[in-house]
């Protein structure tokens, strides 16, 4: 039963295709509650395929093919009764370029919240303001809420993401190399927060950077061409791997 | 539930909304085919397409539609070589000489030519391009092919010209500085490279050209007469397909008579012709997207 | 004299020529916009804009000609506007890989190719004889509204393509729907590029002659109309009209009429222009 508890998804033998191409190979990970989970490995090894695979965001493209199981607190997401739309407001992600929406600051945190048909303004305003906070952004931002969030810096626009992802209040977040397009200030604020953010959520984060991965991560996965190579304590997966060619990766002998 | 029903309603909105296009072309099809149907029980196809005589609103009636053809082709003759070089020297000129900044300006004031209505073309082709060209050639008559197509050619400028240009740019860069790099001019460039490379957008481009100037009705009602006439001399009246479906519009034509009909059979033999040239230009236009892609 | 230096004389010339060839067409409208102005601009006047048509030039006036203008443009806008723009969306965010979308497609690049007179044949059958909206104002804005539907289609398209795929992942991620995100997100981030689009069109459909003479619409009106069922005559064909006299007086009546239209079309062209250049400077991804 602490099993149950403590990991809150779970991948069985999931295989993903596109088209010809067999993207992920029989991936079983679970995923613990409240940590974070970097996942790393070379370009095109599937790391954000599989992270796609938690929110279904693979469903758009048109190739896509997933067989197996994959669970959220014991639902099967994948199952015909899941709703795409509840399930992702419980699976916030944050994606690779800071990507606002061409509105305000206002607009797009309280985005999430107005789509689900929430009207009441003092109960949206506090949210935004919520989520700001926690996205570290709320002093930066608080007198110009209206302010086309197009027209703050690259940093700041990724965390109107994340605030905006937290708006809805997710169990899970999904961030998919979240500071590759920043500059390393605005990474190490970002880097900071994940450590912040992993005391209410669960994060799993996709990565390049071995550094961020060490820094930010408690679990690490590495994936190589589909398949999952090793799963453990970032630590251990640092210190010693137990597989050679995680042992390479990490050591920089390819990627 | 509710959600997901609304969702697929809006769907079901949207796409009858787009299939109202397809509607639009049935309907077209299905006009200009019932009523020549019942036109051609009454004329038989050979008159139709062999007689050299369209008379239909005269006591003795002919209803042969090569003058209609032949005075539709005519003009549509002249604009195209008043547009082809123009647009295509336009073209290259654009792509390949001007300062960006230059271009930046033309471009739409080169669309203006397009944008005005066409009404205003034919007042432009009978009251100042006929007196002048009488002028020039005294024998020309106040109705004629001539400055109607020249007036059509200066109106279908911009759309031979932006259609070559945006082929011209599709060429790979590195196409271009190849010649370049063997110490080509610009004009070398231009007539060696470029425009080979660019040949089936150029061609698309007048083929639509050729179709706009066949459809294009205005000009030729108000600067070409209204006198069908199988002949390739341009000083003389004429009258083209387009052109005759206004005169009979226009009138007092009853609904249901023989006479009534014939705009329809214009009509259909104008939309073949228009519509296997936009064919051709689609199938052009799709295999050369191939090409680059 | 060198190779070479042929060669770069060559060059030159050709550029002189492309110059000249540019400038060829705007010349000869202006020449003919100038020769206009000085035919008509002395005969407007408000008489001119409030009078009714008269069998005496100078007694003429464009009245009914530009309110029917008018009410043929807002009807035309009405049914135009949100049938083109859903098609649009249907095509460039629902059906995208289906055989529909295919057949849709070369349609409507085949329909964007129609004569505009034909369309004037679809109407008198279907909407003044069929659905029996006689010669009114309503058959010529269905009419034209078809007319100018492919070109709001394909601006609908255009602008919609334009709005990069990243917003959609974001709205999508946060668990909105299709349509939650086509509506707010995708339309928000497209209008400047739509609306730029229907201006267009709408400036091409009071420019029309052809089809609408066709659909029946006087060349003599004498009132204004005050319904859509109403009889009516346009600008253009007033125009056309006035040309077709003999009467130097009405000739002059052209020629001011003329500015006029020309004044409308260009407005809506600058407008059209100003809106695309406005929205690209405010969304820059």
């Amino acid at each position: 039963m602490t099993n149950e508890l403590n990991y809150i998804l779970e991948s069985k033998n999931v295989n993903v295709y596109y088209g010809e191409l067999h993207a992920l190979k029989d991936i079983n990970l679970k995923i613990q509650k409240n940590s974070v989970t970097a996942l790393i490995g070379p370009s095109g090894c599937g790391k954000s395929t599989f992270l796609r695979v938690f929110n279904r965001m693979n469903d758009y493209i048109d190739s896509f093919k997933i067989e197996g199981d994959v669970f959220m607190e014991g639902q099967n997401i994948y199952d015909k009764k899941v709703r795409v739309d509840e399930l992702r407001k419980n699976i916030g992600m944050v994606f690779q370029k800071p990507n606002p929406f061409p509105k305000s600051i206002y607009e797009n945190v309280a985005y999430g919240l107005k789509i689900q048909g929430i009207k009441d303004k003092e109960f949206l305003m506090d949210r935004v303001e919520n989520s700001l906070k926690q996205a570290a952004l709320w002093d930066e931002v608080k007198d110009d809420l209206k302010k086309s969030a197009l027209a703050l810096s690259g940093g700041q626009q990724q965390r109107i993401c994340i605030a905006r992802a937290l708006a809805v209040e997710p169990n899970v977040l999904l961030m998919d190399e979240p500071t590759s397009a920043l500059d390393p200030i605005s990474t190490a604020k970002v880097e900071e927060l994940i450590n912040e953010l992993k005391e209410k959520y669960t994060i799993v984060i996709v990565t390049h950077n071995m550094q961020q991965a060490s820094r930010v991560s408690d679990n690490t996965a590495f994936f190589y061409m589909g398949d999952l190579i090793e799963h453990a304590k970032t630590e251990d997966i640092f210190r010693n791997p137990k597989k050679e060619r995680t042992q390479n990766y990490i050591t920089g002998r390819f990627g | 539930m509710k959600k997901r029903r609304l969702e697929y309603f809006i769907e079901l909105i949207l796409k009858a909304c787009a299939v109202v296009t397809i509607l639009t072309t049935i309907g077209i099809i299905w006009v200009l085919l019932s009523e020549s149907l019942t036109f051609f029980k009454e004329v038989s196809i050979k008159d139709f397409l062999t007689d050299t005589e369209w008379t239909p609103l005269f006591a003795k009636k002919h209803f042969g539609i090569l003058p209609l053809i032949s005075g539709t082709l005519l003009t549509t003759f002249i604009a195209v070589c008043v547009a082809l070089p123009l647009g295509l020297v336009i073209a290259i000129y654009l792509s390949q000489y001007a300062p960006k900044r230059f271009r930046k300006i033309i471009k739409p004031l080169l669309e203006v030519l397009a944008a005005v209505p066409t009404v205003v073309y034919g007042f432009f082709a009978l009251m100042v391009v006929t007196p002048f060209l009488q002028n020039l050639i005294p024998n020309m008559a106040g109705f004629n092919a001539l400055s109607a197509g020249i007036v059509m050619g200066i109106m279908i400028i911009p759309f031979v010209s932006s259609l070559s240009e945006d082929a011209l740019q599709a060429v790979p860069k590195s196409l271009k500085n190849a010649a370049y790099g063997l110490g080509s001019t610009r004009f070398q460039t231009s007539f060696r490279v470029m425009v080979p490379a660019a040949s089936s957008g150029i061609i698309v481009s007048v083929i639509l050209a050729f179709s706009r100037a066949i459809g294009e009705t205005m000009i030729v009602a108000i600067a070409a007469g209204q006198q069908p006439r199988l002949t390739a001399n341009p000083l003389v009246p004429i009258e083209t397909i387009t052109a005759y479906i206004v005169q009979v519009a226009k009138g007092d034509v009853p609904h249901g008579t023989l006479e009534y009909r014939t705009i329809f059979a214009a009509g259909i033999t104008l939309f073949v012709f228009t519509f296997i040239l936009n064919n051709i230009s689609f199938w052009i236009r799709k295999k050369y997207r191939e090409q680059y892609d | 004299m060198t190779n070479s230096k042929k060669n770069r004389i060559k060059d030159k010339l050709f550029e002189y020529f492309g110059i000249a060839c540019t400038f060829f067409g705007l010349v000869m409208l202006a020449i003919f916009i100038g020769n206009i102005l000085i035919d008509g601009l002395t005969r407007i006047d408000l008489d001119f804009l409030q009078n009714l048509p008269s069998r005496k030039p100078e007694k003429s006036g464009i009245l009914t000609a530009w309110t029917g203008s008018l009410w043929i443009l807002c009807f035309t806008t009405l049914i135009a506007f949100p049938l083109g723009v859903a098609a649009g969306i249907y095509l460039e965010e629902y059906g995208k890989k289906s055989s529909l979308s295919s057949l849709l497609e070369v349609n409507i690049s085949n329909l964007a190719g129609v004569p505009s007179i034909i369309y004037g044949l679809l109407g008198l059958e279907i909407f003044v004889r069929v659905f029996s909206l006689g010669n009114s104002i309503l058959a010529g804005a269905f009419t034209l509204a078809l007319l100018i539907l492919p070109i709001i289609i394909v601006a609908t398209r255009e602008a919609i393509r334009a709005v990069p795929p990243s917003i959609r992942a974001a709205s999508y991620g946060l668990g909105a729907s299709k349509w939650q995100t086509v509506w707010h997100q995708v339309l928000p981030a497209s209008m400047g590029g739509i609306f730029t689009g229907v201006i267009l069109a709408i400036s091409r459909a009071v420019g029309e002659t052809a089809p609408l003479i066709v659909v029946g619409a006087l060349a003599y009106v004498p009132f204004t109309p005050s319904s859509p069922m109403d009889e009516f005559t346009v600008m253009p064909i007033q125009i056309f009209n006035w040309v077709s006299r003999p009467l130097h007086g009405f000739t002059i009546n052209a020629a001011a009429a003329i500015i006029i239209l020309l004044l409308i079309t260009f407005i809506m062209n600058g407008i059209a222009v100003y809106l695309r250049n406005k929205w690209q400077k405010k969304i820059s991804w």
